[in-house]
């Protein structure tokens, strides 16, 4: 099937304009776009990479490397790969609850991971465009720019990233290529030490998080216009939530919900995930489209991430966040908001949470205790799902008798927003771009659309010189009339 | 939460960049493995797989710092530059470069910048999964002579 624009009528003789790879989203990303001679859009598609290669990579592996191998994966949130492997791999190991002491040091690590990535999130990637305009000069479109005239955000994006790379070192035993999950449990326990470092400056910590929820509100607030309407469109809600419907970010059980906030189905149980959700190949893209099974894909499609979480759980389970988040509620005047823009605000609502949850987290003694591991009778497949900062996330092994893993699936947050994301650019591309001359600013505005996903494209190679955007422009004949190029040694060309 | 580190910094930092899992990619954090076996004297050691703003923080109280990169494209076996703060591209990425961690640097901090070096090593093969090419492993010796002769002198 099709949506609208996915796929142009004649798409023979239509200009076609390529903005590769998008900048300020993690990884590689295409959008490409066929207008007609009147410049009227035609086609609009975000192509890109998946992880499939990753698949295979840990295919034959024996499964106690898994945790640390796919923190591989990508390097702006390994700690989401490392737990989602870890939870899936206990049910390997034969364990369905972990010990009190493993179990919060796990959500302790998870929301430093929240905390520190929708920080660099918000007041890195996006406050940019927020702050000074889509289609301000491009230059200053930075976070240099935001450095220069906002230096306490700036300022404070850049400690609150620390923190939670801090919790992170705590209870992963390094910033990177952590260890602290596995099957099973946890292999370090947190010191009173670290514990009281810590807990100094949660409340700092607490405050900037409330500050920063009270800016997104107020720039959202201040041109509702623009934020209810820009990329906006409907669609079905899909998350975990914890007991009693409870905002948890670490486990739970999946919900979904349609357009207007009734119910889909509740109380799943993810290790049987397949039964509720499939995916749709389309041959213009390797990543593939998920959706309800029930129905279909056409209706079937979803957003995950901060959006949907905040408005699918009941509440949040601590005081600050769940007064953000009834505000936020009470905005959508009695039905889910489906404002793109709106993914900004309601990120920092759970940026707030995360500050909060871990400051009770550190108040509970349990996580100081040496219950560290269980072990169970050991089982042949294991599904490990988590709310990571850009939304659900799916590990799936297949484990033989050998302990080598024979088949792993993995279903990323981005996969899941892939549909939502292309109706999103669709919805920009229509308003802003139809009949007009393309310049770098409105091509902006397809960015800043989908950077309000967040979208993780997970490219975590790095490497000098190896980090170019270029956006090309080619006529009816297909020739390539005007190219601008970035990569990391240039200024904007 | 504080910008500076308190008493006690290092003063030498030294920061692999690079994923171990591609190839080339893993010169910074092997490099910084093999450093970390000569356990050399003030010196201290980070790895990651990218660079962030947050790195600028790592840098407040150095009296200098040495990226060290896998390099795709450049002089082979290594190159070995100043570092200055630049407000490159980059800084609209997960990924930043040096020179925009310098630059990030100036624009959080109130510290003097120190003086900051970037050892890119040429890497070839960067595919997930594939092992280090045997040029960049030898690149990786030249480039870890160097580096050593100099922190030892």
């Amino acid at each position: 099937m099709s949506f609208e624009l996915e796929t142009a009528a004649n798409p023979a003789g239509l200009q076609r304009v390529v903005i590769e790879p998008v900048s300020r989203v993690e990884g590689h990303g295409k959008v490409s776009i066929l207008l007609d001679d009147d410049d009227q859009v035609k086609q609009v598609r975000l192509h890109i990479v998946e992880f499939r290669g990753f698949e295979k990579f840990i295919q034959g592996r024996p499964y106690w490397e898994i945790p640390v191998m796919v923190q591989r994966l990508c390097g702006i949130c390994p700690v989401s790969h490392h737990l989602a492997a870890a939870k899936a791999l206990d049910q390997v190991v034969g364990v369905d609850h972990l010990t009190p002491t493993a179990d919060k040091i796990r959500r302790l690590m998870h929301y430093g991971q929240i905390l520190q990535s929708h920080a660099l999130h918000f007041f890195h990637l996006s406050s940019p465009d927020l702050l000074f305009g889509f289609d301000s000069e491009v230059a200053k479109r930075n976070i240099v720019g935001v450095a220069a005239e906002f230096p306490e955000i700036a300022r404070q994006g850049v400690l609150l990233r620390r923190f939670g790379q801090e919790v992170i070192r705590v209870t992963a035993g390094k910033r990177v290529h952590g260890t602290g999950a596995i099957p099973g449990g946890v292999n370090k326990a947190v010191t009173r030490e670290e514990r009281d470092v810590l807990l100094k400056d949660i409340y700092q910590i607490i405050g900037w998080c409330r500050s920063a929820v009270a800016l997104a509100k107020r720039l959202h607030l201040a041109n509702a216009g623009l934020y209810n309407s820009f990329g906006a469109f409907r669609s079905n809600l899909l998350s975990l939530v914890g007991p009693r419907g409870a905002l948890d970010l670490y486990h739970g059980t999946l919900r979904a919900r349609d357009s207007a906030g009734e119910i889909i189905f509740d109380g799943v149980d993810y290790s049987r995930y397949w039964e509720y959700l499939t995916e749709e190949v389309k041959p213009w893209s390797y990543m593939k489209f998920p959706y309800i099974r029930e129905l279909g894909a056409e209706e079937g499609w979803y957003k995950v991430g901060p959006l949907a979480r905040v408005q699918n759980c009941d509440f949040i389970p601590t005081p600050f966040a769940d007064a953000e988040r009834r505000e936020f509620v009470d905005f959508g005047g009695g039905l889910p908001v489906h404002a793109t823009l709106a993914y900004h605000w309601a990120r920092m609502i759970e940026l707030l949470f995360s500050a909060e949850a871990i400051k009770d987290l550190l108040h509970d003694d349990d996580i100081l205790g040496d219950e560290l591991v269980v072990e169970g009778e050991h089982r042949e497949r294991g599904v490990g799902v988590i709310e990571a900062p850009r939304g659900t996330l799916i590990h799936h092994y297949r484990v033989n008798e050998d302990d080598i893993v024979v088949r792993a699936n993995l279903i990323v947050s981005t996969t899941h927003n892939n549909q939502a994301m292309n109706e999103s650019i669709r919805h920009v591309a229509k308003r802003y771009l139809n009949g007009r001359k393309l310049t770098e600013g409105l091509l902006n505005h397809i960015e800043v659309a989908i950077r309000a996903f967040d979208p993780c494209l997970s490219c975590a190679t790095h490497a000098l010189g190896r980090m170019p955007l270029s956006i090309e422009l080619f006529d009816a004949e297909g020739a390539c009339i005007d190219t601008l190029v970035k990569d990391s040694h240039e200024r904007c060309g | 939460m504080r910008l500076n580190p308190g008493p006690g910094i290092v003063p030498r930092l030294i920061i692999g960049i690079g994923n171990p899992s591609r190839g080339d990619d893993a010169i910074g954090p092997l490099a910084i493995e093999r450093l970390e076996a000569l356990a050399l004297p003030g010196a201290e050691l980070l790895t990651d797989f990218q660079l962030q703003v947050e790195h600028a923080l790592d840098l407040v109280g150095r009296r200098e710092v040495v990226f060290i990169d896998a390099a795709a494209s450049g002089a082979a076996p290594f190159s070995f530059e100043p570092a200055a703060p630049a407000a490159d591209a980059s800084a609209t990425s997960h990924a930043l470069s040096p020179a925009a961690v310098l630059q990030a640097f100036l624009r959080v901090t109130d510290e003097p910048l120190p003086p900051a070096f970037v050892l890119a090593v040429r890497g070839y093969e960067f595919e997930l999964g594939a092992p280090m090419s045997a040029a960049a492993a030898r690149n990786l010796d030249a480039a870890l002579e160097m580096l050593v002769s100099r922190l030892t002198d």
